[in-house]
């Protein structure tokens, strides 16, 4: 590193820790870079295969009421995938390009959504579990250190937070409901709660980018910070419905204040990030078709742009001409 | 117009908004580009906004305890009666663009009828809402149909491909049957022969921007108000109706 690039590192430096912006124009170290690149990217395809588990009862769901709503939910997803390539673009690395690692497997997604939604309590679950936990991630990224990255996320997460509530208000109507769809319930919450808590990363000691996007201010709080405060939230959620959560180990600890949780199985885990989840073909399968599908489609709207361009300067020619 | 030629056509509303927003709504999540994803599901949140609008009035008129759930779940596709144009499969884009393209500009004239009537001041109020929601869907299309004509080659051929192949579904929309014509002469609905006047305009200009050719007039698909559908109804019906029919006693 050059005398001046130390310098710069260190105004750098010294400028996230007075809790400043960093805006796209300002320099900034390449490391940094790649780790939001990295990170936006992830988070912008996370909400773009998370629409896929949820559009999977778009045509099922039971009522007009429902329909909307869940429409409405998943089209929110896609807006969030849309302010994110945004604010990954300002750190110069186009869309196409970010789709194509996706494709390519060489980009990551949220590993939570390689798993079925099998019935329509899974709508519920996902929606109070899932966007739960990414609220509780996300919330702190409201004042990430990146602008357009802290100002995308602002809201996001006000949008995410409509999502978490909608889907607490489905689980509550099963729960309430017959002994089929509180039976329903239940079951979406013993499968989707263990991937949730997973959802927040390996443990801290585990989690290889967590030191130096602490000391960047992207990341607030340690995975384990997050976790358990998801799950001092979720616990008495669930008792508000009625429901069971799936850990013979969790109860409060009046000494530490938190409640105490079983050991997470982080060899699925690891196993579901590396490809062997129950929905990682089709998830992935899924997106390269919209992709390869809609080629011939995007083609068609640069040519008709290209053509009106020249038919605009055409025009603009003549006008001049006479 | 007897009672239950209105009841028929507020839910003939309902139905044409319900089956081609649930037709829309499969494109969340697979669209060609993100910005399609969401301007679909767009536009199929304000059709399935409008069923529910409509079927609740239609509920009403029925008077006999049908809410819009009831109407969107509890009917077979011999009961419903959406024009055939509307539950023609997705296909590709093109496809797509091209059906919404031929019952926006048809719908969108409807509406704005309806809006105007005093027959029924509760479909007025609905259709009012609706009429700005259909502009920007006939927009929409339109643009779309314009670019995939006016586009690359293959663009041209495939969305001319879906023009011909959709076009025999269109005569339906301008062919009365006693409803309409019972509706038309209360002042409700429009005369459909005025509004095929209108649309035929929109349309051709519409596909001639797009450098397509219009089709000759030919044998038109009808059926669909009768509740005689294609075949594509029933499956789609199939999967909307599973939950409620798999578990008539609960609520959602």
């Amino acid at each position: 590193m050059s005398p001046v690039e130390m310098n710069l590192e260190a105004r750098f430096d010294a400028y996230v820790a007075e809790e400043k912006k960093i805006e796209p124009k300002d320099w900034m170290p390449d490391a940094y870079r790649k780790t939001l690149i990295r990170q936006i990217s992830q988070h912008a395809h996370s909400e773009i295969v998370g629409m896929l588990p949820e559009g999977n009862w778009i045509s099922r769901a039971p009522s007009l009421k429902r329909k909307a709503i869940l429409l409405a939910k998943v089209q929110d997803e896609a807006g969030h995938g849309l302010y994110l390539y945004s604010a990954a673009e300002t750190l110069g690395v186009t869309r196409d390009q970010m789709l194509q690692d996706l494709h390519a497997g060489k980009a990551k997604y949220s590993s939570i959504f390689n798993y079925p939604t099998l019935t329509w309590a899974d709508m519920g679950a996902v929606g109070w579990l899932v966007d739960g936990a990414a609220i509780m991630n996300q919330v702190p990224l409201c004042k990430c250190s990146y602008g357009p990255y802290a100002r995308a996320m602002v809201r996001v997460c006000k949008e995410e937070s409509f999502h978490q509530r909608q889907g607490f208000q489905v689980m509550l109507n099963l729960a309430q409901g017959t002994p089929e769809q509180k039976a329903m319930a239940q079951d979406a919450l013993n499968r989707w709660w263990w991937p949730s808590l997973m959802m927040f990363g390996p443990s801290d000691a585990d989690s290889p980018h967590s030191a130096q996007s602490m000391k960047w201010n992207i990341k607030r709080f340690s995975n384990d910070e997050l976790r358990q405060r998801f799950v001092d939230m979720t616990v008495p959620q669930s008792e508000l419905l009625g429901l069971t959560l799936p850990d013979p180990d969790l109860k409060w600890n009046e000494e530490r204040g938190h409640y105490d949780f079983g050991a997470i199985n982080w060899d699925e885990f690891y196993n579901v990030i590396k490809g062997n989840g129950p929905c990682n073909k089709e998830r992935l399968g899924a997106r390269v078709k919209a992709y390869e599908d809609g080629a011939w489609v995007r083609d068609a709207a640069n040519a008709y742009a290209t053509k009106e361009a020249a038919r605009q300067k055409n025009a603009n020619a003549s006008t001049h001409a006479a | 117009m007897t009672e239950s030629q209105h009841f028929a056509a507020v839910l003939r509303l309902g139905d044409d908004a319900l089956v081609l927003g649930q037709r829309l709504s499969a494109w969340c999540g697979h669209g060609p580009i993100l910005e399609e994803d969401i301007a679909l599901s767009n536009i199929a949140l304000d059709l399935i906004g409008q069923a529910r609008n409509f079927f609740t009035l239609a509920g009403q008129l029925e008077n006999q305890g049908r809410d819009e759930d009831a109407l969107a779940y509890f009917r077979s596709d011999r009961e419903f009666q959406n024009h055939l144009l509307v539950e023609q499969p997705n296909g590709h884009f093109g496809d797509t663009v091209v059906r919404q393209m031929f019952f926006s500009a048809f719908a969108l004239d409807r509406c704005a009828f309806l809006a105007r009537q005093t027959v029924n001041a509760d479909v007025a109020g609905i259709a009012a809402k609706a009429v700005k929601e259909l502009h920007y869907h006939w927009e929409h299309a339109a643009q779309w149909v314009i670019r995939l004509g006016d586009g690359t080659p293959e663009s041209h051929q495939k969305v001319q491909d879906s023009v011909d192949q959709l076009w025999a579904y269109t005569g339906e929309l301008f062919t009365p049957d006693d409803v309409d014509t019972a509706c038309a002469e209360a002042g409700l609905m429009p005369d459909l022969h005025k509004l095929q006047s209108t649309w035929r305009d929109k349309v051709v200009a519409c596909l001639e921007r797009a450098t397509l050719r219009v089709p000759e007039d030919g044998w038109a698909h009808r059926g669909g108000k009768q509740g005689v559908h294609s075949e594509h109804l029933s499956y789609m019906l199939a999967e909307m109706q599973v939950l409620p029919r798999t578990y008539p006693d609960a609520t959602w």
